[in-house]
């Protein structure tokens, strides 16, 4: 039994040394090379920290160095925690508050700045190999010991940090494989950048199955004139995106000068994937696989999937399907009970190895959701509540319904609409704020109460906290925001009247 | 050209549109933003920018679009 996702890449490694492992737009590694070089960075880093289980950040970029990082950190029996470059320094400081990190590995260029020890990649990975060292590590090392920390937006104003273990990415590529019978000569192509939990798809799969990983520029996904022609200058035959990444395929009409010619796996997931989308891929891609894949960053990815098996009409609802093997789904009742029949809605649970360990050092948030199961009185089993309301429909496949809460998926990017509110309410110029987001065309509202009209203002106050991907995209300014009988802010007001009846009128 | 940089600082009023010459090289404009300046485009100018005109030289800078612009709308 596998219990360190290390190795995969040993297996690789040793049956085919001088497969490429990863590329990028620059140059690629070899398998051979890529074990060595973290086998390197590994021995440098179990010199210099000497400690275990402590996380490592790195600075992240679309490149081989950022992988390689990632594996010396394993390796050095620690765990690495992706950070982008270019998330607002604010917002990188609240991260690195959480995580502590014992040093930063710079992979991205430039200089970091913060009072750790950072190293670059090529220093890490310049030193002698320590055979019993790493033997040592391994040794020691079980398969619940933290692989990676992923942050997420969180409603308090503080990113999570989602912890999660060996053992969970192990049973993911696992049962992925099962499920879509992946081969050893697949070529995936990585659109999702690695602080995205999206990407451990593309970096596991890839080495459990010895195949080759494709690092596709950022700039083709914003500007896509020449991404159909990098897949096939590539020849990727699989893909695990965004939804938001194929609809700017559906945006642009970028298959109707030419279609992808190696693509036949077509994994999805992040937002409700709509068919209208989903059916202009098809149309030009009519042989391949699609499927729909479901699940939060705390269950390692994915926990349900649909393998796309009849027609939509564009207006029709894409199931999310089935568990996977080895993955317990649930609806729960508001009465703490189990729902089984068609069309009640219910709280989508979920147990198994697949579950991350928590939130790095946040006790608080992790008891929030990561609780005993209510259905099960007779031993300390746990779940977690994804706050999804799904139900059952007449082929008993899962549905979307909505959220319990304000989180959103916005541009392939979970937010917490708190988050915002908090930001923009601690702007000194601002009285009131709330965002409201309009699922329909995709946009973040913002209505505030302030002494004047201040947009620009704010996106200048915003810029030094939050990531773009968060800055809302209308800004409605308010002498006074309308209140309802709690002296809440009325959110459902807001909607009807400044979002909905704007539509109407065009 | 006036009419273009009112666009462009309607859909992102937080950036110089006279100065920026890599909006695309350097990841600032993401594809929210192209999406939002191409369906603009489209509307004011009455032109249809297809997907073989979405390449970072017709994109890195207001000139660029413009000159972008002004090519389609002689076609």
């Amino acid at each position: 039994m596998i219990t360190n996702v290390l190795e995969y890449l040993e297996r690789a490694a040793e049956e085919h040394p001088d497969k490429k492992a990863f590329s990028d737009e620059h140059g690629s590694v070899t398998y051979g090379k890529l074990e060595e070089a973290a086998r390197r960075g590994g021995s440098f880093l179990a010199g210099t920290l000497q400690e275990r289980n402590r996380p490592v950040a790195v600075m992240i970029d679309r490149n081989i160095s950022t992988l390689v990082a990632f594996m010396s950190i394993v390796y050095s029996g620690n765990f690495y925690c992706p950070i982008d470059v270019h998330l607002p320094k604010g917002r990188q400081e609240l991260i690195m508050e959480t995580l502590q990190p014992a040093c930063i590995i710079n992979a991205a260029g430039g200089t970091a700045e913060y009072d750790v020890k950072t190293f670059s990649v090529e220093e890490i990975i310049s030193g002698d190999i320590r055979e019993e060292v790493l033997a040592d590590i391994r040794n020691s090392a079980i398969d619940t010991d933290p692989l990676y920390a992923i942050f997420t937006s969180g409603s308090t104003g503080v990113p999570k940090g989602v912890l999660v273990c060996h053992r969970s990415v192990i049973d993911l590529a696992e049962q992925f494989d099962r499920a879509f019978h992946f081969t050893e000569d697949m070529i995936i192509g990585n659109q999702a950048p690695f602080d995205f939990d999206v990407s451990t798809k593309d970096i596991y799969v890839c080495l459990s199955k010895g195949a080759s990983l494709e690092v596709i520029p950022k700039k083709l996904f914003s500007l896509p004139g020449l991404l159909v022609q990098y897949l096939d200058d590539r020849k990727i035959t699989t893909i695990f995106w965004a939804v938001s990444a194929m609809r700017i395929i559906e945006n642009f009409k970028a298959f109707d000068k030419m279609t992808p010619g190696y693509l036949r796996q077509i994994m999805f997931s992040g937002e409700v994937m709509s068919n209208k989308v989903l059916n202009y891929w098809r149309r030009y891609i009519p042989d391949a696989m699609y499927v729909n894949l479901y699940g939060p960053t705390e269950i390692t990815c994915n926990c349900t999937y649909y393998i796309v098996d009849r027609e939509f009409a564009d207006d029709e609802a894409l199931p999310i399907g089935k568990a996977f093997r080895n993955t317990g789904v649930f609806l729960l009742g508001e009465d703490g009970n189990r729902i089984k029949e068609t069309g009640k809605e219910g709280e989508l649970c979920v147990r198994g190895s697949s579950l991350a360990l928590g939130y790095y050092r946040n006790p608080e948030k992790t008891e929030e959701v990561f609780t005993v199961n209510p259905c099960n009185g007779s031993y300390a089993e746990k779940i977690y509540h994804t706050g999804d309301m799904a139900r059952y429909n007449a082929a008993h496949e899962l549905e979307f319904c909505s959220r319990k809460d304000y989180q959103i998926k916005h541009m392939g990017h979970r937010i917490e609409l708190g988050e915002i509110e908090i930001i923009v309410n601690s702007l000194p110029f601002i009285d009131a704020a709330c965002c409201i987001f309009d699922s329909v065309n995709g946009r973040i509202y913002l209505f505030y109460q302030a002494g004047e009209a201040c947009d620009k203002k704010i996106i200048e106050g915003l810029k030094e906290k939050l990531p773009k991907y968060m800055w809302p995209n209308r800004y409605c300014f308010m002498e006074g925001l309308p209140m309802n009988k709690n002296g809440k802010i009325d959110r459902v007001r807001l909607k009807e009247e400044y979002i909905e009846k704007r539509k109407r009128e065009g | 050209m006036e009419e273009l940089m009112q666009l462009l600082s309607d859909v992102r009023p937080d950036l110089d549109f006279t100065s920026e010459k890599k909006l695309i090289d350097d990841g600032v404009l993401d594809s929210f933003d192209i999406i939002a300046i191409v369906g603009e485009l489209n509307s004011l100018y009455g032109i249809e920018i297809n997907v073989e005109n979405l390449l970072p030289e017709n994109f890195n800078s207001a000139e660029a679009i413009y000159a972008l612009v002004c090519r389609l709308q002689e076609e």
